[in-house]
């Protein structure tokens, strides 16, 4: 009989009004700027630098190598390398940048700088709620906006951040390990040196390779 | 005490008309009179507009507006202060006439829309004593302002030299014109039953009470097909969903009012919503016994509470017909029309007739009843007869 589906159309629509002031599940919106979703693992939206330990400027990873800079696709890093040098997480003495200013009303959020870091120290943030009332200013991210500690790059990227601090700690390993076979053949040389001396008091000991000087930075 | 609080509209027009020279007190009354339609039935627009949002957003499992409440508070009010935001940015955004339209005609359209269903107001009822004009035609004064507005609808989509305008404006035309014999003829059956135009002697017929049960005429098989063959013209006639075919904005932008915007704009959409309540008033009117109570122990409840409340629950109807039902094509609007709902019209009035002349036992009600069933049945079988369901084929071009 004609009409016969309409009604039963009229009862599905009216199932979903009172449904959805009973039940909380079926509404699928979300209240946003008070409710927020899941992010997911691999959401990117700008990169931000990461520092190990407690403070930001003797922690940071970036050891203003510039690769980043150079890779950057649209340029909106901009370093400038400090003068002197700070140990680093191996305790080696290194160059730190002194400027590292991301502009994002430029950057594209294409990771390519995130790839390129031989340090893993430049990674993809999440946080897109960046509107801002100053759009040169306020868009233009410097070194102590972007300094991150790693507890919160461990937050937001589990994954990612596992597989970075697992090469950190490789990377540590190999050097401590470095250090140790130097220190023992030293240690090793020095008695060769002693028991020779001993043999023969005139032979002069062999001198130790010094250790390859960096190349000199381009400036 | 709740005669007082109903008739205090009333009261309060006769204090304010007594403060004027004895002269002058025609002019005054019918000024509070418009304005007292001009304000309300425009608030009662603006609540709408948030109820049918609010509505099909639950409907579709969503929140619908729930942001603005009072300016420069936190207080929200679920959403119904949308409509300020929302009527300021209509007035406040540029009045674009396209170069090609007839300037003229362009702008007195929406004028012309508006004003017939203004008039409209004059003849309804909405409470005891509370019509403003006591007219002896008034069903017949409905309906012929109701009429112009298919002029102003012409007048916005021709002026505007576009031809989606063009074709909004002739399937309204197309539509309206179809859709208003159902309407009237469905409203004949109350007239020929009452025996008077006169909406207020139609509504003191339904005004009496058998068992406490109310004498409303849907309570009556002429009566329920008539007010259903009424709600369905009505549905069209407001170019409501399903019914929405002049103004698709899937098909042809806007319609008949795709060239208006800013303050023109609000005027149609103010217009046809205005429209919209007049007829669903009529309807209730003729069919749900205007302003009287259902039943005779809550009779004490004010009468023009009782017409807002009907005018609001078939209001809530529209939203939820709008949210169900896809729109019609173009020749199934024309089939359901004259196919289905003209002849059922006639035979219904041919059924008030029988009803007005048999006497008043169960054997009016079975002859009456079985006549509409009958003839609902065959007239849905004809008009589905020629309809194939089946995998659409879809021809492209080569």
């Amino acid at each position: 009989m004609i009409g016969e589906q309409i009604i039963k159309g009229m009862a599905v629509t009216a199932k979903n009004f009172f449904g959805s002031y009973v039940s909380k599940e079926r509404l699928t919106t979300v209240q946003y700027p008070e409710e927020h979703l899941a992010q997911k693992e691999n959401t990117r939206q700008f990169p931000f630098l990461v520092y190990d330990g407690d403070d930001w400027e003797t922690g940071l990873r970036c050891v203003a190598c510039q690769i980043c800079e150079k890779e950057c696709p649209p340029k909106c890093i901009y370093i400038v390398k400090s003068k002197d040098k700070k140990p680093d997480y191996k305790g080696q003495p290194q160059i730190y940048p002194v400027t590292f200013d991301i502009d994002i009303s430029v950057c594209m959020s294409c990771q390519i700088c995130v790839e390129v870091c031989p340090f893993e120290s430049i990674k993809m943030d999440t946080k897109f709620e960046l509107s801002t009332a100053d759009r040169f200013g306020g868009l233009l991210l410097t070194r102590d906006k972007l300094a991150k500690p790693n507890t919160y790059y461990q937050a937001i990227h589990p994954q990612d951040a596992a597989e970075s601090d697992a090469v950190i700690a490789g990377e540590k390993a190999k050097a401590e390990a470095k250090a140790k076979a130097a220190a023992e053949a030293k240690v090793k040389a020095d008695a060769e040196v002693k028991a020779k001396a001993a043999a023969a008091a005139a032979v002069a000991p062999m001198p130790v390779p010094a250790p390859p000087t960096p190349p000199p930075a381009p400036q | 005490m709740f005669d007082q609080l109903d008739q205090i509209f009333v009261t309060a027009l006769h204090w304010l008309v007594g403060f004027v020279p004895e002269a002058w007190r025609p002019l005054a009354s019918s000024l509070i009179c418009i304005a007292f339609i001009l304000s309300v039935f425009p608030a009662v627009f603006s609540v709408t507009t948030i109820f049918e949002r609010k509505g099909i957003g639950r409907i579709q499992n969503r929140y619908g507006p729930n942001r603005v409440g009072i300016p420069f508070t936190k207080i929200r009010l679920a959403g119904f202060g949308q409509f300020l935001p929302d009527g300021v940015k209509m007035l406040t955004k540029e009045d674009i006439v396209p170069r090609a339209a007839d300037k003229v005609v362009h702008f007195l359209a929406p004028v012309v829309m508006l004003i017939p269903v203004l008039l409209a107001y004059a003849v309804l009822p909405f409470g005891k004593n509370m019509a403003v004009t006591d007219y002896d035609a008034g069903l017949l004064f409905f309906f012929a302002v109701g009429g112009a507005v298919e002029v102003s609808v012409f007048m916005a989509g021709w002026s505007s030299r576009n031809k989606y305008s063009l074709l909004g404006a002739m399937r309204a035309i197309a539509q309206m014109v179809s859709y208003e014999i159902p309407l009237i003829l469905s409203a004949v059956t109350v007239v020929m039953v009452v025996g008077s135009l006169n909406l207020n002697d139609i509504i003191a017929h339904q005004n009496q009470y058998t068992f406490g049960v109310a004498h409303w005429h849907v309570f009556t098989p002429w009566g329920l097909v008539g007010f259903i063959l009424f709600f369905i013209a009505s549905l069209a006639e407001s170019n409501r969903t399903p019914f929405d075919l002049p103004e698709a904005e899937s098909e042809i932008i806007a319609g008949y009012f795709t060239e208006y915007s800013g303050f023109k704009f609000a005027l149609f959409f103010l217009g046809e919503y205005l429209g919209m309540f007049a007829i669903i008033g009529l309807g209730i009117t003729l069919f749900l016994g205007g302003w009287t109570s259902p039943v005779a122990f809550l009779a004490w409840i004010p009468s023009y509470v009782w017409f807002f409340t009907k005018l609001m629950a078939i209001v809530f109807i529209f939203i939820w017909i709008r949210a169900t039902l896809p729109r019609l094509r173009m020749d199934q609007l024309m089939n359901f029309a004259w196919k289905f709902m003209l002849p059922l019209a006639l035979i219904n009035i041919l059924v008030a007739g029988i009803w007005h002349y048999m006497a008043a036992d169960w054997q009016r009600w079975l002859v009456c009843s079985v006549i509409i069933f009958g003839a609902y049945v065959v007239l849905g079988r004809g008009l589905m007869q020629n309809q194939k369901f089946g995998k659409r084929i879809y021809r492209y071009a080569e």
